[in-house]
């Protein structure tokens, strides 16, 4: 007898037979085999992720996907997630896999944040009426201008590698082999037509989309995958990947079957072996050796771009964020806890790490203690899901936040949760040819932009209500925060405010 | 006859008015302008441990002489040209190299070869911990690394591919140390001399040398005895170390939809 129980279902799609045409779309549709046709009737097997992608090709909307009751008797403890991961582990004896960000609730802090806006002794801005600058740079600052013997800025001894982007959003690293073809290159055309930085996760660059390389910043990881001198020299910044948010201190782990003849070219590995991001970098011990690949990659590039470092977000980020800094990082990335990722671990997905809230706050306020914050930019990542987050999180101290899971979700993505099993039928994060091909390039393209250009207006319609003029004037401007949460202990680490407290 | 290839020589030992030797950026300047001006022979002398010598460096026919220690990242994403050491090297050398050549006529430190994919890598002497981690080959080319003494342990830890050999000169017993290729899921390790299955790490096996084994180890140490002037004894019995498994981690993960 196999020792294997089931798990109960948690979603079933309904169909409304009288209205359906038995056009068998949605069995098409579903990648996860949760439909079938049988007695001329569209049926419900098992398997049903709620991905609605059937929804969304039923020509007559004859479908609806329900939450099924949770089929356990309630308690407050083994709450019923609990319970089917367990009944899972006891299945398989593995770890358990996961995609997306963090699921628990417990964890976002944006929410009990509030905005301030001017009224009376500071006039508002109207943003659609004057000019309110959205420009953000990337980079080192010098932090000082030479002037030369006759009183001119000096501009070579002055200048450092920036990137200049319109808005202060980079698309985070996704990789090609956790995203298909189609969706990497529709997030580079949108980081291109808005003018802002892309990043190409630490799968390489496919030779198709050098063209875009202005708008990219490369992944330096512990599997240096697809990693060249040519590459490193036609992007327009180069970012050391030592952590990400989902899952702190665990490497990558792209399985053979996703590494097929575009996967294996691109990131310069064997057909079908599994492409394993060794945990640490294995030539990073210390600061000092972080300095070292800093500074190589630097001389690498003539020192002709920025060279960041990425971290996940943990308990001592403030001091780490500090020795980056010293080590030479001309950007720092902090991806907190609820950031995105292709495949990771449940028990770190959800446990480790911290929320980029108090991280990035956190972090602010050591590199200004420390003299440091004036000479590096600061992106901020995991989970900013909103305009309103990324407002929160520029006025909390970062100069750039990294956008992910909201740029799949204008693509077509409904956060399932599946990403870790390559069967997207959204052809987001799947190799598979049949679903990469239902994401068309240029609409998804188009989505994307739109999204970020509306965020972009949302962020000068606040910024013009606080009566500020430039988005730069927010960094770090926690004095227009408030906290309305129920622990003012949170408050006082993101050295902000309780509601109601006024300058004085 | 061949051709008068013109050399450029730098001092890289040569000291300023604080009795500094040259600085790594100036030195590695100086090599960046010499190849873009076309120069294609350069010898550097009196190389006082200045990092990061040649990185990038992507033309096939530069040459790159070094006389005395070179300092970490030699070589760092190479992608081409020679580059020969008459000295030791230090700690990462050949990072991350695509393709071209490095000899070194002296001992190597730890993570020599990280994640190279391409190109060769003669070290004459021994070499450190953790030596040709996470290497790997591409459409059937893969970097080949030579070390003619000892290793230190975790030999091929992570290895997705390529060539290591060791050839354990001056050694009684096993030339390797511990962990040897863990985590390993391509590529192949000889080494001239035994190897014990408790010095192997998780995802190795041990595996009988075929004729195409002894044809690559004999094409390596014909390389490398041109390279050091020396000759080989091809008698001693080798340990071939391959891969379980081109999946080492199949089964750890459950991917259960919860």
């Amino acid at each position: 007898m196999k020792p294997i129980v089931t798990i109960p279902e948690k979603y079933r799609p309904t169909i409304d037979h009288e209205a359906c045409i038995r056009c068998k779309k949605c069995i098409k549709a579903c990648s996860y085999g949760a439909l079938e046709f049988k007695d001329d009737k569209v049926k419900v097997a098992k398997g049903c992720v709620a991905c609605v992608r059937c929804v969304f090709e039923c020509p007559t909307d004859a479908i609806i996907v329900n939450e099924l009751p949770k089929q356990f008797a309630p308690h407050a403890v083994f709450s019923p997630e609990i319970r089917r991961s367990l009944i899972s582990q006891a299945n398989s004896g593995g770890v358990l896999l996961s995609s997306c960000g963090a699921n628990a609730e417990y964890m976002d802090i944006f929410n009990d944040i509030l905005l301030d806006a001017a009224q009376v002794t500071n006039p508002s801005i109207d943003p659609l009426r004057e000019p309110v600058e959205t420009k953000t740079y990337l980079g080192r600052r010098p932090g000082k201008v030479v002037v030369d013997d006759n009183g001119k800025i000096d501009l070579d001894a002055s200048e450092t590698p920036i990137v200049i982007m319109d808005m202060p959003i980079m698309i985070g690293h996704i990789s090609l082999g956790s995203i298909s073809y189609n969706a990497q290159a529709a997030l580079f055309r949108a980081a291109t037509q808005l003018n802002i930085l892309a990043g190409t996760g630490e799968g390489g660059l496919h030779n198709d989309f050098y063209p875009m390389a202005k708008n990219l910043c490369a992944e330096v990881a512990s599997g240096r995958f697809g990693v060249t001198s040519h590459y490193l020299k036609e992007v327009s910044c180069v970012d050391i990947k030592i952590g990400q948010g989902a899952k702190p201190g665990h490497g990558g782990h792209l399985p053979g079957e996703k590494v097929q003849k575009l996967i294996s070219e691109t990131r310069m590995i064997p057909l079908g072996t599994d492409a394993l991001s060794p945990y640490p970098h294995h030539d990073i011990y210390s600061i000092e050796d972080l300095q070292q690949l800093i500074s190589v990659l630097k001389e690498s590039t003539e020192y002709k771009v920025p060279v960041g470092v990425k971290i996940a977000a943990v308990h001592n980020v403030g001091a780490i964020a500090s020795g980056i800094v010293r080590a030479g990082a001309d950007f720092l990335t902090i991806d907190g806890l609820r950031g995105g990722t292709g495949s990771a671990p449940r028990v770190i997905r959800d446990h480790a790490g911290m929320p980029i809230e108090i991280a990035v706050s956190a972090v602010d306020q050591r590199l200004e203690q420390e003299g440091l914050r004036d000479k590096v930019t600061l992106c901020a990542s995991g989970s900013i899901r909103t305009a309103a987050d990324m407002i929160k999180c520029i006025a909390l101290g970062a100069d750039v936040v990294g956008v992910c899971t909201s740029a799949m979700i204008a693509m077509g993505c409904t956060v399932c949760q599946q990403c870790h099993r390559g069967a997207c039928s959204w052809g987001i994060a799947t190799q598979k040819p049949e679903l990469t091909s239902r994401l068309d390039i240029e609409i998804a393209t188009q989505r994307i932009v739109n999204m970020f250009h509306a965020w972009n207006e949302e962020l000068k319609e606040i910024l013009g209500a606080m009566g500020i003029d430039s988005v730069e004037s927010l960094v770090g401007n926690r004095d227009r925060l408030r906290y309305i949460g129920p622990n003012p202990r949170i408050a006082e680490i993101l050295d902000v405010k309780h509601s109601g407290e006024g300058w004085g | 006859m061949s051709k008068e290839v013109e050399t450029m020589m730098i001092d890289a030992g040569h000291r300023n008015d604080l009795g500094h030797p040259l600085d790594y950026r100036e030195l590695n300047r100086l090599i960046r302008e010499a190849i873009c001006a076309g120069e294609e022979r350069l010898v550097l002398m009196n190389v006082i441990g200045q990092r990061y010598i040649a990185s990038a460096t992507s033309n096939p026919n530069t040459r790159i002489e070094i006389h005395g220690t070179p300092g970490n990242d030699l070589g760092a994403f190479l992608n081409g040209g020679t580059i020969e050491v008459f000295g030791n090297a230090q700690d990462v050398t050949a990072n991350t190299m695509n393709d071209g050549m490095i000899i070194v006529h002296g001992n190597s430190g730890d993570i020599t070869g990280l994640a190279a994919r391409g190109g060769t890598l003669l070290v004459k002497g021994n070499s450190g911990y953790r030596v040709g981690i996470h290497i790997k080959e591409f459409e059937g080319v893969g970097v080949k690394l030579v070390i003619g003494g000892f290793v230190n342990d975790y030999l091929g830890e992570y290895m997705a591919g390529g060539t290591i050999l060791i050839l354990g000169q001056g050694v009684e017993d096993s030339p390797v140390g511990l962990h040897v290729g863990a985590g390993m899921h391509g590529g192949r390790i000889y080494v001239r001399g035994p190897v014990e299955k408790h010095q192997l790490g998780p995802g190795a096996c041990l595996a009988e040398m075929n004729d195409k084994d002894f044809k690559t180890v004999d094409t390596l140490i014909d390389q490398y005895e041109k390279a050091f002037s020396v000759e080989i004894d091809r008698s001693i019995e080798y340990s071939k170390i391959i891969p379980l498994d081109s999946r080492p981690f199949r089964g750890h993960y459950d991917s259960t939809t919860i």
